[in-house]
C-alpha cells in the first residue's frame, strides 16, 4: 500500500464521511480513524486488490461500530416544538441544505445506500460486496430510501426537524 | 420485447443506468404510459444528481494536515525509514508508542484483542494513575491546585467533591511531604490525586477513585510503565493507585503504609483484630 494511493482516496473518503455524517469535524474524525485502521489491519489487505473498496469497507465497520456502542444521550427537538416554517422563496443553496437536512433523517442504512450510489458510483452487486448484504437488501433499502427521501423533500413527510448535531 | 412484468427494482435500475438497452426501453415506454412512476424516476434522478452538486465539492477542500499525515504508513509499519522523519514525528510516535503500550500492557491480560478495546473501554485505574502521576509530577510551579499548607481545605474539598470522606495519608516516615492535590475527571466522576515530595524532590503520586462498579477487591498489583511504577488496589468502591518513578521495593514499602492507614481508618471497629 502506497502513500501517494492512500493520499488519492483521502478525498472520497472525507465525501464519503461528510454525505454519512453532516458533521465536518465528526467526518474528519472517522476519516482518521478509518485511516489509522486501515494502517493497523494492513495484513488483511491483498496486493492489487481495490484499495477503495478495502478503505470503504473499514468505515462501514466503523461506523456499525460506533452505532452499536452507546453513546452520550442526545435528545431530538420535537417536530411539535421547532417546526422550521416553509419557505415561500427557493433558491439552491438553500435547496441543497434542505437535502442535507433530509439526508440525515433517513436511517443510517438506506442513507449509506444512496450515497454510495449517487457519489461513489458502485454497482448494486459492489455496495452489496462492500457491505455484507445481498443484492436484494440493497435494492429494497434503496427504493424505500429514495421514496423517504422524495417525500420529506416534497413536505409530504413531517416537516424538517432541528436535530442535535451527531 | 421481453414482455417481462416492469418491477421497482426496473426503474432503480433505470435511474442508475444498470439496464441494458432493450430493457431500458421497455421500461420508458411503460413509464410513458404511467405519468406518476415517471415522476417518481425524474424526482430519484434528480436527488441523485443534486446529492452530487452536494457533496462533490468536498473533493476539492484541501485535506486537512492530519489526514494527509495518515496517508504515510505510521512507525510500526514503515520500520527503518527513521531517517526521513522530522523531529517532531519522533516525538509524538514516541509518545503514542508510550502510551499504547502502557494502555497495551495493562489491558493485555483481560482483554483478547487490547489495543482496539482499550480505546473505547473506561481507561484503566493503573493507567489513568500513571498518565496523571506523568502530566503532573514533573510540573515545578503548579503541580498541585491546592497546597498542603491548606491541607485542611484540601481534604474537605476533595472529599466534598468525591461524596466520600477521603483523607491524605501521612508518609513524612518513610520520607514523603505532601506537596498538595487536585481534582481529575475519572471515567464518570471526579477523581482525587494527592501529591508527595522526598528531600531530593522525587515526587509520588496516590491517585484515589470512587468509581469501582466491579464490586471486585483486588490485592496489591503492580504495573510498569517506563520509569512509573504503580502500585493499585481495589477495597470497595475504591480504587487506589501510588505512582512514582522510585524502584518497586521503595514503592511497595509506601503503598503498603498507604493500605494501612487507610484500613485503620475506614475500618468501623478499629480494636478488631484480623
Amino acid at each position: 500500500m502506497d502513500s501517494a494511493a492512500i493520499l488519492a482516496e483521502i478525498p472520497r473518503l472525507r465525501r464519503y464521511a461528510r454525505a454519512m455524517l453532516g458533521d465536518r469535524a465528526a467526518a474528519d474524525d472517522l476519516v482518521q480513524d478509518t485511516l489509522e485502521r486501515a494502517w493497523s489491519r494492513l495484513h488483511q489487505w491483498r496486493a492489487g486488490s481495490d484499495m477503495r473498496a478495502w478503505l470503504f469497507g473499514i468505515m462501514h465497520n466503523l461506523r456499525v461500530d460506533q452505532l452499536r456502542r452507546p453513546r452520550l444521550a442526545t435528545q431530538s427537538l420535537d417536530a411539535d416544538d421547532w417546526t422550521v416554517p416553509a419557505r415561500p422563496t427557493q433558491n439552491d443553496a438553500l435547496e441543497l441544505r434542505d437535502l442535507e437536512s433530509a439526508l440525515g433523517q433517513l436511517p443510517d442504512e438506506q442513507r449509506e445506500v444512496l450515497v454510495l450510489l449517487a457519489l461513489e458510483e458502485l454497482s448494486y452487486a459492489d455496495i452489496a460486496a462492500a457491505l455484507g448484504i445481498p443484492v436484494g437488501t440493497v435494492m429494497s433499502r434503496l427504493s424505500r430510501g429514495r421514496e423517504r427521501l422524495r417525500l420529506i423533500m416534497d413536505g409530504q413527510l413531517p416537516a424538517t426537524r432541528l436535530r442535535v448535531v451527531r | 420485447m421481453s414482455g417481462l412484468p416492469i418491477t421497482e427494482a426496473d426503474l432503480h435500475a433505470c435511474v442508475d443506468a444498470a439496464l441494458p438497452d432493450a430493457r431500458r426501453a421497455e421500461v420508458e415506454t411503460y413509464l410513458a404510459t404511467r405519468p406518476e412512476e415517471g415522476e417518481r424516476v425524474r424526482a430519484y434522478l434528480a436527488q441523485k444528481q443534486a446529492l452530487r452538486a452536494l457533496y462533490n465539492p468536498v473533493l476539492d477542500e484541501p485535506v486537512p494536515d492530519r489526514l494527509a499525515a495518515l496517508a504515510a504508513a505510521p512507525p510500526a509499519v514503515r520500520g527503518g525509514a527513521l531517517a526521513r522523519w522530522s523531529l517532531q514525528r519522533i516525538a509524538a510516535g514516541v509518545l503514542v508508542a508510550l502510551l499504547g503500550g502502557l494502555v497495551g500492557w495493562v489491558a493485555h491480560d483481560r482483554y483478547p484483542s487490547g489495543e482496539t478495546l482499550a480505546r473505547t473501554s473506561p481507561v484503566s485505574l493503573p493507567h489513568q494513575a500513571a498518565v496523571a502521576h506523568a502530566v503532573f509530577s514533573p510540573d515545578v510551579r503548579r503541580p498541585v491546585e491546592v497546597g498542603a499548607q491548606q491541607e485542611d481545605q484540601l481534604v474537605a474539598w476533595l472529599s466534598k467533591r468525591l461524596g466520600t470522606p477521603v483523607r491524605a495519608p501521612k508518609l513524612g516516615a518513610l520520607g514523603f511531604e505532601l506537596v498538595g492535590g487536585r481534582l481529575l475527571p475519572g471515567n464518570s466522576g471526579p477523581v482525587a490525586q494527592f501529591m508527595y515530595q522526598d528531600a531530593s524532590g522525587q515526587r509520588l503520586t496516590l491517585y484515589v477513585s470512587t468509581e469501582n462498579t466491579g464490586n471486585r477487591d483486588t490485592a496489591f498489583r503492580f504495573a510498569q510503565e517506563g520509569a512509573v511504577n504503580v502500585f493499585y488496589w481495589i477495597d470497595g468502591r475504591f480504587g487506589y493507585a501510588l505512582s512514582a518513578g522510585i524502584d518497586k521495593g521503595r514503592l511497595a514499602t509506601v503503598a503498603t503504609a498507604v493500605y494501612d492507614q487507610i484500613d485503620r481508618k475506614q475500618d468501623p471497629n478499629p480494636n478488631r483484630k484480623d
